[in-house]
């Protein structure tokens, strides 16, 4: 299972990408290829503020719908619109391509309570 | 390459092998029905409401042909009439054919809902017959048939728990509604369209509701917890007492999700339990049509404190007659028109009648029974999510073909070529590559046997030869489905080949 080592991770199966005061964040491989293809992604409008652990989005595949779940707080600045016509992206590309929202931190300091590739990687073979 | 087929398969050839749709067989100046020549002036339709069909091509058909289209559909259906259907959590036994003769009666059949109570005593003592078996199978203090299905019938007991707290001055700080992990995702559904908070309770090692994790959770602003009991692992709920005390010490209220009741009937009572209310489903625990078939009946229970508020009018028992009793001045009102699908009363009553009291605990009994023989048949190949004895169904992982590449879905999908319908997949959703299966106490052990081999050698397969999982089902008139295309470019509407298809 393919888990990049410069990314963050939650225990829900998010991947968080920080740069500056900004978190991209997407969905795992292990997520995608638990949920099987995925067929919607719906996700907030930009400016909308999040909350720690707030549902922000939801995730259909052919399988369940799955909430998404902000690891951490702050404004939307931008979604993924590709994800609209193209959910598949989320099975092909999660790490990239597959990306959902960005984030403007209220409070970078959260994202030391994120799990590293390798603790995520870790849980994954409990 | 097509598929190679299973030897020990249960083959069933299909009269229709390659379907195609009533437009393809149109052939222009075929006609379907002889009109007699009018014996009144023509008039010019096109001309007084201009051309209707402009722009719609029907099939031009004859009859014969209309009838084999049809007759060579209804070949590729499977239902419990044609095989095993063992679908968890979703009870698919088999509904006794005397059903279908009491309902067909004249004196059922044809009679009105508004007809006078005097004139149709026959009828309201059908409703009332149901109803009061039902009170003793579950413990209630009252029953209701209103509902139409089973998410109604949970709908409808959120309702009166509304009211209930509504009337207590409560109304407006309970706001939560508890549910498992574990649970239908009716349930959620039912508590927001209800305008409740749901807040999920996590199941523990063992299957059970994690009673530290439901204190915690617990306080004043809890409204009701919805609990599915057996759950839909397959399991008891060890401490259903103690749940039930603990969200009434808070002042909650607590829902039985009846979807299981298959494993209790004429065995123990979940009016006994401490349950406020719970709902049933007449088409899945009491041989009425269930799916497709239908319509449903959610019939639901409830306790003395919920009574008043039950939906009017309420079939009643009188000195010397049944009556509908509309005084009901606290009552959530109708939630379904009439009293609900009264002929799915006369077929409850019949199977109820059928078994009577001394038969009804066999239900429960051999439904539990053949669900842990099949668990114990495939524990090697297909182990058990919890390792306990199961109650009418039981929850078994494939995770340990990922490796392979071989998924619950894709063993489903080859047991269609063993001629036998999947069980439910992927549900609950806390158990990784879940393959819930329920096989009914209508199923004989020789069935159960012939199941059992084609799950054995289906796994057998997926370690010699994985990718004839993959591409399976090989013997049906379509392979392999594109579930998420399906979903996604919608296509509905016939068109001809050399226009696009339309998608929504």
């Amino acid at each position: 299972m393919n888990v990049p080592a410069d990314l963050k991770y939650t225990k829900s199966h998010e991947w968080v990408k920080i740069e500056g005061d900004v978190a991209t964040i997407g969905i795992t491989d292990h997520a995608q290829s638990e949920l099987g293809d995925v067929v919607f992604v719906d996700l907030p409008e930009a400016g909308r503020a999040v909350a720690l652990d707030e549902t922000f989005g939801t995730v259909e595949s052919v399988k369940t719908v799955s909430d998404l779940y902000a690891p951490l707080a702050g404004e939307v600045m931008e979604v993924n619109g590709d994800l609209a016509t193209d959910s598949e992206l989320v099975n092909s590309d999660p790490y990239a391509g597959g990306w959902m929202v960005k984030i403007k931190m209220s409070d970078p300091g959260q994202a030391d309570a994120l799990m590293s590739a390798d603790a995520y990687s870790a849980s994954l073979d409990d | 390459m097509p598929n190679r087929i299973p030897e020990s398969a249960n083959m069933r050839w299909k009269t229709v092998r390659e379907p195609r749709l009533i437009f393809e067989k149109s052939s222009p100046g075929q006609i379907g029905a002889n009109l007699p020549k009018a014996d009144t002036p023509e008039v010019d339709l096109a001309a007084t409401l201009g051309d209707l069909r402009d722009g719609v091509e029907w099939p031009e058909v004859s009859e014969l042909e209309v009838m084999r289209h049809f007759v060579n559909l209804s070949h590729i259906n499977y239902g419990i009439e044609t095989g095993f259907y063992p679908l968890g959590s979703c009870t698919m036994k088999y509904n006794p054919r005397i059903n279908e003769v009491t309902a067909g009666l004249s004196g059922f059949r044809n009679i009105h809902p508004l007809m006078p109570e005097d004139t149709v005593q026959g009828a309201l003592e059908v409703i009332c017959g149901v109803k009061e078996y039902l009170m003793e199978i579950t413990g209630f203090y009252e029953i209701t048939q209103q509902p139409v299905a089973g998410a109604h019938g949970e709908m409808t007991c959120l309702m009166l728990i509304k009211a209930f707290h509504a009337a207590n001055g409560e109304g407006d700080k309970r706001t939560v509604v508890l549910i498992p992990d574990s649970a239908h995702g009716t349930n959620p559904a039912s508590a927001a369209r209800c305008g409740y908070d749901v807040k999920s309770i996590p199941t523990d090692a063992e299957g059970n509701t994690d009673l530290v994790a439901l204190e915690a959770a617990l306080d004043d602003t809890v409204a009701a917890f919805m609990v599915t009991n057996p759950s839909t692992l397959g399991l008891f709920e060890p401490n259903i007492e103690r749940v039930c005390e603990l969200v009434h010490a808070v002042g909650g209220q607590v829902f039985c999700d009846g979807a299981n009741m298959n494993a209790m009937v004429g065995t123990t009572r979940p009016g006994d339990h401490g349950f406020d209310c719970m709902h049933l489903n007449l088409h899945k625990t009491f041989s009425t049509p269930h799916g497709g078939g239908g319509p449903g009946c959610g019939a639901i229970g409830l306790q003395e404190h919920l009574a008043k508020f039950m939906p009017a009018p309420v079939v009643t028992r009188g000195e010397f007659e049944v009556f509908l009793d509309y005084d009901r001045p606290d009552s959530i009102g109708r939630v379904s028109s009439f009293y609900g699908q009264f002929l799915m009363a006369v077929r409850a009553l019949t199977y109820l009648m059928a078994y009577g009291k001394e038969g009804l605990p066999n239900i429960s009994r051999y439904a539990v029974l053949n669900a842990n023989y099949v668990k114990a048949r495939l524990a090697d190949v297909l182990p058990a999510a919890h390792d306990r004895p199961c109650m009418h169904e039981c929850v078994l992982t494939a995770s340990k073909y990922k490796k392979l590449g071989v998924r619950a879905l894709d063993i489903s999908k080859r047991l269609i070529d063993h001629g036998f319908h999947p069980p439910t997949n992927y549900f609950p959703l806390i158990v990784p590559e879940a393959m819930m299966i329920e096989p009914t106490e209508t199923e004989s052990k020789e069935t159960l046997d012939r199941f059992c081999d084609a799950m054995i050698a289906i796994c057998k397969e997926a370690e010699e030869d994985p990718d004839a999982l993959h591409n399976a089902p090989a013997t049906q008139i379509v392979g392999r489905l594109d579930e998420a295309r399906a979903v996604k470019f919608l296509d509905v509407k016939y068109k001809k080949e050399s226009e696009e298809p339309v998608s929504v």
